[in-house]
């Protein structure tokens, strides 16, 4: 498939709001790729960090939404402290998170009451908070 | 006397001691006939190894040495300067190569390469024996200068060695000078106006009083030899008298004769007669015989010469050959753009819309043909999308040119800047496959375009551009996405390859100088003499020699100019006296030699007929020595005696 770049959908209000939510500059990224080779989850992922840059570089959003990668990311800040250019991907997967939970309430959240004690205590607490703030955009 | 050699055996590091059994050499030359001292040591060109050189001279009162180390294009000069600082003279200096022709290729056979520098050496020894004492050549020199080119190179080496106190000719061949900088809008990576920039330059070069300019001229023919040049110079017909001419521009005016400007890029139209620009140095026409309707319509027309208010016009005019002497010559003949048409995947040349990277610099310029608008040449339509492409024709071994042309990855972000500059609510995309920013400020320039003007770049080269609806569509590809992409654009602007000036190659073969295969002005060494042809005398200047930016043709054509001075700050030439003589005792007077010499340096003398060789013109090819029936003539320092000598010695044992 061969996709149309449109001018005008480049820089659309939709693209601009992650760069509102994230605090971060799309187009600051010059795709080094430092942000991919260094995530500790990259293996869990459909389309790596700099791609999904990328794609919102290029106006495709919906694609970047639809990736598995938002909900993988563990917001370690590994990326976000490596960037040579100082993008913090971690940011930019959380407002593309925040997106897709403001559309879509439907999606089951975390309820913090109904947490187990075990998961509590078993669980990495980066992965509660994580799971805790992922799921309660 | 006796003769008593020193012999000093380089390690080179493990260059030639992990290969060759340095010590076994030193130790075996030292019981060689003639040699009063023989030594190694680990880097004889150091500071610590030439004062073991010199040192070794005083105390074995040596007569001759031999440096058996690295070729001698490298450190023949060092060693015979350290010769003559110890009393040696620098021609009875020799170097015996035993790292190019000995260890490094013969890596693998230890004893074979320690027998075979042995024997290097000791044919340099018998040559050091008969090495006569000699002194350079002094030949007289005129100190004058002759730089070819008028673009920002050539007026830069004009005006650095006119300020360094010579007198200098300037030559261009079109009607002002200038060059490519004076059609620029704006310059990267600053910004600054090109012709703020330049402008003042081309009045300082034309009114400096050691500087003669020469336009609409072209080198007809060189010789001589440096020092000594005799050029003959084609001033073209102009038809009008410009001494006479007051650049009133009447006639520019009222000629009625129009073809398409050279300098708009054909954007616009110029007259017959013509400057190619209004801030032109000189600011005087020339006129145009092949567009000129009284030339081309039987002398039915004349209005410039009716209309002239100092009758300078002159349609009898001829062109005129001016003959002068120089000293040294610097070549700076500029570049040329690819042709579009060859880019047929891209409709170069066929569709109105996609244009060359010079043409848009015209149209971004205040001055140029839509005074700065940015106008899509089909419809005069602001362009809302234009799209930019990199490497048209470079870095494309298969169909094109192999090299990169460094510069149009700048000026392409510098062209997509100006345009969002210009055009607020348009979009620029540049398709590229590395963006390449190497210089002061660039990368700052490109994050620019890219962060602040919202240029896309996306990676990767375009495969074809057609028309539809009144749109250019570029198919491409973004492989940092994996995608392949289509952008329906109003304008596509090509950046096309640098490559030399068209008459660039034909002036090189006249002038007898090297080029690469692409037609660049070859120089004397790619690290070490970057502004030197190998032909002596000659020097190299700006986007001639390579794609250049402006900076560095700038910092390139200081530097040929401060070579230049560097030659002219000797009253007289020096050469390396290696060169040809004859015998009078033998030689029979048949003119062999007259006839083979390729530097008409061998002639008869009639008075004592005989030959005899010009000190000052023999470059030392040995033509003449080979063909010589009698063997009178002979070499300097590479006698037939050495030779046999050389070579019984290489056979030995
Ligand atoms: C689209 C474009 C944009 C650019 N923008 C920038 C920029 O923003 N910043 C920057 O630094 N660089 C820029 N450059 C590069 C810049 O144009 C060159 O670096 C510069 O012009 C080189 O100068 P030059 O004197 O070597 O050659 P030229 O400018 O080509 O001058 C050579 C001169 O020699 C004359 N000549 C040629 N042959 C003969 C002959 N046989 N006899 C007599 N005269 C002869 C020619 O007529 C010409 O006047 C740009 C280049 C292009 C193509
Ligand atoms: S590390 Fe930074 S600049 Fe590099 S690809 Fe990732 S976000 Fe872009
Ligand atoms: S400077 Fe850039 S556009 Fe020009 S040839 Fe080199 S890489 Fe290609």
């Amino acid at each position: 498939m061969r996709l149309t770049i449109k001018s005008e959908e480049l820089r659309d209000d939709l693209i601009k709001r992650v760069e509102d939510l994230s605090r971060q500059g799309l187009l600051e990224c010059y795709q080094c790729g430092k942000c991919s080779a260094g995530c500790p989850v990259v293996n869990e992922m459909d389309i790596i960090p700099s791609e999904v840059i990328r794609l919102l570089q290029i106006g495709q959003l919906d694609e970047a939404l639809n990736s598995k990668t938002i909900w993988v990311c563990a917001s370690c800040l590994q990326c976000a402290s490596r960037c040579p250019k100082g993008v913090e991907f971690s940011n930019i997967c959380d407002a593309l998170r925040q997106m897709v939970l403001r559309k879509r309430l439907s999606i089951p959240r975390v309820d913090a009451d109904e947490v187990s004690a075990i998961m509590v205590s078993d669980a990495p607490q980066m992965g509660v908070v994580g799971a805790l703030r992922k799921l309660n955009g | 006397m006796e003769e008593r050699i020193g012999v000093f055996v380089c390690h080179c590091g493990s260059n030639i001691a992990g290969v060759v059994d340095v010590k076994r050499v030193a130790e075996e030359l030292g019981k060689y006939p003639g040699v009063a001292y023989s030594t190694d040591y680990t880097y004889m060109c150091s500071d610590p190894g030439q004062t073991m050189v010199k040192e070794a001279i005083k105390e074995h009162n040596l007569s001759g040495v031999i440096v058996a180390a690295c070729s001698p294009t490298l450190h023949e000069a060092t060693f015979r300067r350290a010769g003559r600082a110890a009393g040696v003279n620098p021609y009875q200096v020799e170097i015996a190569n035993i790292r190019e022709q000995c260890s490094w290729v013969h890596q693998s056979d230890k004893e074979a390469a320690t027998e075979k520098a042995i024997k290097i050496i000791k044919t340099m020894v018998e040559k050091a024996r008969l090495d006569e004492a000699l002194d350079p050549i002094a030949v007289p020199m005129t100190h004058k200068a002759l730089v070819v080119g008028g673009g920002i190179a050539g007026i830069q080496a004009a005006l650095d060695i006119a300020n360094a106190g010579y007198e200098t000719i300037l030559v261009e061949k079109g009607p002002s000078i200038g060059g490519h900088m004076a059609q620029l809008s704006e310059t990267f990576p600053t910004l600054d106006c090109s012709q703020c920039i330049m402008t003042p330059k081309m009045v300082e070069v034309a009114q400096h009083p050691r500087v003669k300019m020469m336009t609409y001229s072209e080198i007809e023919d060189v010789s001589g030899y440096v020092g000594n040049f005799k050029v003959k110079i084609r001033k073209k017909a102009a038809y009008l008298d410009r001494d006479i001419c007051n650049g009133c521009g009447l006639c520019m005016e009222k000629c009625p004769a129009k073809t398409p400007s050279e300098f708009d890029e054909g954007l616009a139209d110029r007259k017959a007669i013509y400057t190619p620009f209004p801030q032109a140095v000189p600011n005087k026409p020339v006129l145009d015989r092949e567009h000129c309707l009284y030339f081309t319509n039987d002398g039915k027309c004349g209005v410039c010469k009716k209309i002239c208010p100092v009758q300078c016009v002159d349609y009898e005019q001829e062109d005129e050959i001016i003959e002068d002497e120089v000293g040294a010559i610097v070549v700076a003949t500029g570049y040329d753009l690819y042709p579009i048409e060859n880019l047929g995947e891209y409709g170069g040349g066929k569709y109105p819309d996609v244009i060359t990277s010079l043409q848009f610099e015209r149209m971004l310029s205040a001055s140029g043909p839509t005074e700065g608008e940015v106008k899509r040449p089909s419809d005069g339509k602001v362009p809302e999308t234009v799209v930019f492409l990199t490497c048209c024709g470079s870095r494309d071994p298969e169909a094109h040119m192999p090299y990169c042309s460094k510069v149009c990855c700048m000026y392409l972000t510098k062209h997509a800047m100006l345009y969002k500059h210009k055009v607020h609510d348009g979009q620029a995309y540049v398709f590229y496959i590395d963006v390449r920013t190497a210089g002061k400020g660039y990368e700052e320039f490109y994050t620019r375009a890219a962060e602040e003007d919202d240029v896309l770049y996306l990676r990767g080269k375009v495969s074809k551009i057609f028309q539809e609806d009144g749109k250019v569509v570029v198919w491409g590809a973004d492989t940092l996405s994996g995608k392949k992409v289509e952008i329906e654009a109003d304008m596509a602007v090509l950046g096309l390859a640098t490559v030399p000036n068209a008459a660039a190659r034909e002036l090189a073969n006249m002038l007898k100088i090297h080029t690469d295969e692409w037609g660049f002005l070859a120089e004397a060494h790619p690290k070490l003499r970057p502004v030197e042809s190998l032909a002596p005398g000659f020097y190299l200047a700006g986007a001639a020699q390579g794609p250049k930016d402006i900076p560095e043709a700038v910092a390139q054509a200081s530097g040929a100019a401060s070579k230049v001075a560097h030659l002219f700050a000797e009253e007289e030439y020096h050469r390396e006296p290696i060169i040809a003589w004859i015998d009078e005792d033998t030689c029979a007077g048949c003119r062999v030699c007259v006839s083979v010499c390729p530097y008409d340096a061998a002639e008869f003398d009639d008075e004592k007929g005989i030959a005899v060789i010009k000190e000052a013109i023999c470059e030392g090819c040995g033509a003449c020595i080979a063909a010589c029936p009698s063997a009178s003539a002979q070499q300097r320092n590479l006698t037939d005696e050495q030779v046999y000598r050389m070579v019984s010695a290489a056979l030995e044992g």
